[in-house]
This record gives C-alpha cells, structure tokens and sequence, in this order.
C-alpha cells in the first residue's frame, strides 16, 4: 500500500512542477473528465508554461469550453482573450485536444503496415471498425498511444490526460501489454496458421496445437466465420513489429518517474472502494500514485456542531424563533410569523439531512486506507461547470491559496 | 405519460451512466416485484458485484442464490456462460480439458465483434425462455446491465452476429434471442439518470440510438436523486429575506437564546450554517430542474421519480425506501 512520508497535503502545485504526465483515473461518473480539464486550465493560469489536456469524452458544453468539437485529434490553443473574458490572467498556454479513437487507429495503421495496400486491406475488411471499436479495450490502447505521440513531440511542459470510461479502471494500465502479448500470443498464430500454411485445404492440421480451438470455433461461430476472422487478423499482423516496440514504449512512459497518477472519486461507497482498488493496483505495478481527488464533497459547513444545533432547534422550535425574529426584524415578508416558521423547520429539516450525507462522506474519507502525496478535496458546485471561468474556479480547488483550498466551499461560480 | 406497466414484462433490462445508481435501482425493483409475488433472477452483468450488497448479503456466483424471498441473482461469467451454452446447444461435451481451450475462446471473445456479449445476452435470453416455457420458476428476469456507453453493443449483439456470422450454429441461435429481445410483450429497456448533465445527455444519446439501431423496446427512464422542492414561490421569498444581513442575526440571536449559547458567542450559533445548507439544496434543485426540463423534452418515454435518500449507508433500508417509492409512481 502506499504510504507518503509524511502527511499528504492537499494541494496539487507541487506534484504538477515536478511532473510531464498526468494521467487521471476513476470510475464512471465521478466528474473525472472535468477535474482533469480544470486541473489544467488552473495549471496554465498559475503554473504557466504550456500545457495540454487530451479529454476522452467530455460533456458536450465542456467541449464547446474548450473548443474541441470538431477537431478530433488535433490540438487547440484556447486563445489569451478567452482566458480573459473569463477574468483570469494566463501565465501560460493551455491547449486542448480529444480523442477520436477512430481516425487514431486509422493512422496507427497506416503508419505500421508495410505498403498502402495492406493497410486498405485491413482499413477496408467489414469487421475493422468492430474490431478496432471494440477488441481488447482498444480505447484504452488509443488513449495511451495519444499520450506517447504528444509527449514525444515535446511540445508540452504539462500533459493532463483523461481515461476511457471502462468497467474497470486498470484495464487501461495493461492495454498497451495486452496489445503487445496479442501480437506476439498463440492465438493470433492459430487463427492465421492456415493463411500462412498458403490457403491449401491441408492447412488446418498445420498446427496441432490449434485443433481443439477450431473445433470449438467452428461449432460456435461457424467455419466462415472464423475464416474472415483469420484472414483479418493474417493482414493486421503486418503490423506486428511496429506494434509491439510501440505498446512497450507507450508502457515504458508510464512507468517513467515524470509520469503520476490522479486518482478521482466521490466520497460514496461504490467509487470510493474502486478508487482504493485502483490505488493499489497502480502500487502493485509500480505505477506513480500521485494524488487522491475527492470530488462532490458537501462543504464542511455541514459538519459544523454549531449548525447541528441550530438546525436542531429550528426543526423542533420553529415558532418561539419565528416569533422573536418577526418582533426583531418585523417588517416585509418576515412579519408573516406563520411562513417564517414553515420556512425555518423546513431549513433546519433539510441541513439535517445533508448533514448525515456530509457526516457518512468524512468517515468514509478518514477510513481511506491509501495515503498518496496528495489527497485534495473539490467541493460540491451547485451549478454546472461548463465555461473557462468554471473550470479555472474549479481547479483552483486544487492549488495553494486557491479560492477553496480546504474544501470548505460555500459560494460557486456565478 | 401513461404508467408503465413493467411488472407485467418477463425481462426488464436496466442501464444507466456510472455513478447514477443503476443498481440500487435494480434491487429496488427486484425488492418491489417480489413483493409482488413474483419470482425475480437478477443478472448482474456490470462486474461491480455489489448488487447483493443492497440485500447485505454476501457475493454470488453463476449459480442463482436467493438473497431475499422471491429474489435470486447470478453474477455473468462468460465462460461458464459457454460451458452452459456448448452443453445445451451443441451438446460439445464438457471435457476436463475445455480449460485452455475456454482460454482461448476467452481471447476471441474479447477479439471477434459481439461474441462476449452474445454469451451474455445468451445466458439472459436461455433464462427468459426457459421460464416462459414453464422449465424454470422466473416470472421476472431483471439485469443490471451494462453503462450506457456499452448496452447498444451488448443488447445488439444477437443483431451484430447475424450480420457477420452468414451460417453455422451461432447464427441459427440468433434468431429467437432478437425475436424474444423485440417482444414489447416481453421485453423492456429501462435507463436510470440523475437529473444532472452527463446522464441526461447520455439518456437522450442512447434512447436515440436504441430506437435506430435496435428493435429492443424501451421501458420507463428512471429519475433517481431527485432533491426535494424546500419551498413553495411564496415561502422562498421569505427564505431569501430571512438571508439578509439583519434578519439573519436577529434568527441567530433568536436561536442562541434558545439553545442555551449565549453570551458573547451569540453570534456563531450556527443558524448561518444553517441557512447556506438551504440555499446550496435550493440552488441544486434549481440547476437539476433545468436538466429534468431537457430530459421530458427530448425524450417520449414515461418517467419515474426517485427520490434523494439522505442515508447513512446503502444496505436494506435504502432498496426498501426506493422500492416504496418505485411502487407508488408504478402504481402499486
């Protein structure tokens, strides 16, 4: 398990110096695809520098922020004038791209087949487009492979990367090892056997080995089946070489000591066990655990044993405070003791409410047994974020003397 | 919106963006049709493997385990999905030996377009089959299904296969499974959203998607979280005066006397706290009125409300109090 030296702070500013790659995790709906791009808008803001967010699969106002549309894999500056419009002064750039896993896998092909007709041969066979949309967490794979290319261009100080939404967090981590053990595995040598054997009717018994799968294949699927299976993959493995050196480099980069991992959650129970699942694989694969980010946390004025107490006495004693309120400041609508009594048990019912909420999110965080460097809290917006000045306000959260550094939120963006 | 009449489907498929409570919602629904009288099999497909933690029971495998009366569950594994699925159809024996080669098969499962979720669609549809032909005890089969990213692929598999796979055993078994899956008689697809951006653009997204690229029928979306409405028009006016800087001391000075904190600490009693609990629900309720507003526009399907439950933990008491309130907007 990792454990910090010495007590986690809860700030990024530190991790995001030292650091090139980011890579941020978590489970579906935990707000990771927008904390990753307020990290990186807060980071080109007070960091500056040039930084860039690659985004998986934003909101489609998050994307329209950002201006990513309709760009596909190329990457956007988000000019100086849109940092200022939303009131903030950007020491450096951000950029932004997002991923597009289609034409990704296109290029990826065309650059690793040995000559253009093999390359239509696999661009143009109808289960491509399944394969490459579905077939072993290609997604995955094409989100690392993206990171590799922009890093290797050197164009940026500070990559901040979004993941896929998977089932399961880590299988992004082995996607670029799984590609490569695909490539160079049994299976792919079994289904291709008979088109390396040349297409004779004697192929089949080539290998041995491969019997018993084609007899089970054949059955399920169906010989044809299998045959287009085989010839697909018979062309794809052209690729091979290429392929392999690259998912071991993209492996590589993420074990590299200037690439760290931020893990994001919400303070309940489902994301929260997986974000501690996902923190100890990354430690068991010797992955850099960065930064624990706890999205959605109610503010911590909900804690207050002060507002327990009051919320205590309204919800019981609306009418003796109504009354003393009306005698104090009894003009305009606060003179209708009746309403102000309604209206006061009904806000002292609700904090009650939200205090146990808030109250089973602080056990949850205290019984966290991973400690990373980092371990920063954002709390609960109660409007959308979804423009510059959001994101920028939102990932302010996140650094030293940002607007709500300790997670005591009360105002939002407006 | 007529209210749908789910209970009365032999299989109801339920999805959702992450993080919305797509299996609460699940449980709750098994909860409410056993209750019934019904005779409920969950298929757990999405490998969280906490649906039975709804029930507080322990983990199940793929053998069904009645974790509540009248509610079994099965967890999906595909590979015994296809040692089931190679005995029953093919009648390929099950040898010892099956192991490497199910490995392999694991492989092109993951490689071949749509042969993993046609081994769970598979599963699901044998389960509906069998009950319908009175050969096993399931009035109701209720999957927590795969996230809304994944379901058109999952749901479509049987259609997926039939495109690619022009003859052989697989092709043939295709056939009923999208006949049962389109039966409006049988068969509905339910999504869960919370009344917040992502979800309900991702419930517009699949609804879209479902109705072009599908014959599966839709169900009911199913509105979970919903925050409470604190005040009426009226009330919220007082509210807001209740905020300005001289009433609200005059509330904290008025509550301080009544707690007992008085003094010189007059002034943390607390009633401010109190008041930015209220508007931070207001405010919420607000921005996800907006979304809710998006949902019943774009969307022609019935929908049912759930409420936010403020509770300490997911557990019994939780799948109970949404079954409640799944009963009253069905009807029931």
């Amino acid at each position: 398990m990792t454990k910090a030296r010495s007590a986690p702070v809860d700030v990024l500013d530190g991790l995001l110096a030292a650091r090139e790659i980011v890579v941020f995790a978590g489970s579906g709906g935990v707000g990771k695809t927008s904390v990753a791009a307020a990290t990186a808008a807060a980071a080109a803001v007070r960091l500056g520098g040039k930084v860039l967010v690659l985004t998986v699969d934003p909101a489609r106002r998050l994307a329209d922020a950002l201006g990513v549309e309709h760009l596909g894999n190329v990457e956007r500056r988000i000019p100086d004038e849109e940092f200022k419009q939303a009131g903030a002064d950007a020491r450096g750039e951000l950029w932004a791209a997002m991923l597009d896993t289609k034409q990704a896998w296109d290029a990826l092909v065309l650059e690793h087949t040995p000559d253009e007709a093999t390359a239509y041969r696999i661009l143009e066979n109808p289960l491509y487009h399944n394969i490459t949309s579905r077939f072993v967490q290609s997604h995955d794979y094409i989100a690392m492979e993206r990171l590799y290319q922009v890093h290797q261009s050197g164009e940026y100080d500070l990559i901040v990367i979004d993941t896929p939404p998977t089932r399961n967090a880590i299988d992004f981590l082995e996607a670029p090892k799984r590609m490569a053990d695909f490539f160079g595995g049994r299976l792919l040598r079994w289904m291709t056997a008979p088109y390396r054997a040349g297409q004779g009717r004697g192929a089949r018994v080539f290998e041995v080995a491969a019997r018993p799968f084609y007899q089970v294949a054949d059955r399920v699927l169906g010989g044809q089946f299998v045959h287009d299976i085989g010839e697909f993959f018979f062309n794809f493995q052209t690729m091979y070489d290429g392929f392999v050196e690259r998912a071991r480099a993209v492996e590589r980069l993420l074990h590299d000591r200037r690439t760290t991992f931020a893990v994001v959650s919400t303070l309940e129970a489902a994301p929260l066990r997986e974000a501690e699942l996902f923190c100890s694989e990354l430690d068991d694969r010797g992955f850099d655990l960065g930064a624990l980010i706890l999205n959605k946390a109610l503010p911590a004025y909900f804690r207050d044993p002060g507002g327990h107490r009051a919320a205590v006495t309204l919800s019981e004693h609306a009418e003796p405070v109504a009354q003393a309120v009306a005698e104090t400041a009894g003009d305009g609508p606060v003179a209708d003791r009746e309403a102000v009594g309604r209206v006061l048990r009904t806000v002292g019912e609700s904090f009650l409410n939200f205090e146990v909420v808030a109250q089973r999110e602080l056990e949850l965080q205290r019984a966290l047994p991973v400690v990373p460097e980092v371990v920063a809290c954002i709390p609960y917006f109660e409007v959308d974020i979804y423009d510059l000045a959001g994101l920028i306000t939102m990932g302010s959260c996140l650094f030293s003397d940002g607007l709500f550094s300790d997670g005591a939120l009360s105002e939002g963006p407006s | 919106m007529s209210n749908p009449d789910l209970l009365s489907r032999r299989l109801l498929v339920v999805t959702g963006k992450g993080g919305v409570g797509k299996t609460t919602v699940t449980a709750a629904l098994a909860l409410l049709a056993a209750e019934q009288g019904k005779r409920v099999l969950v298929v757990e497909v999405d490998a969280k493997g906490n649906l039975t933690d709804f029930f507080e029971h322990r983990p199940v495998g793929f053998e069904p385990v009645e974790v509540y009366r009248g509610v079994h569950v099965i967890t999906m594994d595909t590979e015994a999905s296809l040692r089931e699925y190679l005995r029953i159809h093919l009648r390929v024996p099950v040898m010892g030996r099956i192991g490497p080669v199910a490995r392999a098969f694991d492989f092109v499962a993951n490689a071949a377009p749509g042969v993993k979720e046609i081994l769970t669609i598979g599963k699901i549809a044998h389960e509906v089959r069998e009950s319908l032909r009175g050969n096993a005890p399931w009035d109701l089969v209720l999957v927590d299904a795969a996230a809304t990213g994944h379901i058109v692929a999952q749901l479509g598999a049987p259609e997926t296969m039939r495109e690619f796979v022009s003859v052989g055993p697989v092709r043939n078994q295709t056939e009923w499974m999208i006949d049962l899956l389109s039966d409006p008689a049988i068969t509905a697809l339910n999504v869960v959203a919370t009344p917040e951006e992502m979800p309900v653009s991702e419930t517009i997204d699949l609804v879209g998607q479902v109705r072009e690229r599908l014959s599966v029928p839709m169900g009911a979306v199913i509105v979970n979280r919903v925050l409470p409405e604190l005040f009426t028009h009226a009330d919220e006016e007082v509210f807001e005066s209740l905020r300005e800087p001289k009433t609200s001391e005059a509330l904290d000075v008025a509550v301080a006397d009544l707690t007992g904190v008085g003094g010189e600490s007059r002034k943390t009693a607390g009633s401010v706290a109190v008041l930015e609990g209220a508007r931070l629900a207001v405010t919420l309720r607000r921005t996800r009125a907006v979304h809710l507003q998006r949902l019943r526009d774009a969307v022609d399907l019935p929908l049912l409300y759930l409420p936010y439950v403020f509770a300490r933990d997911h557990g019994m008491r939780v799948t109970r109090v949404i079954a409640d309130s799944l009963g009253d907007e069905l009807g029931l």
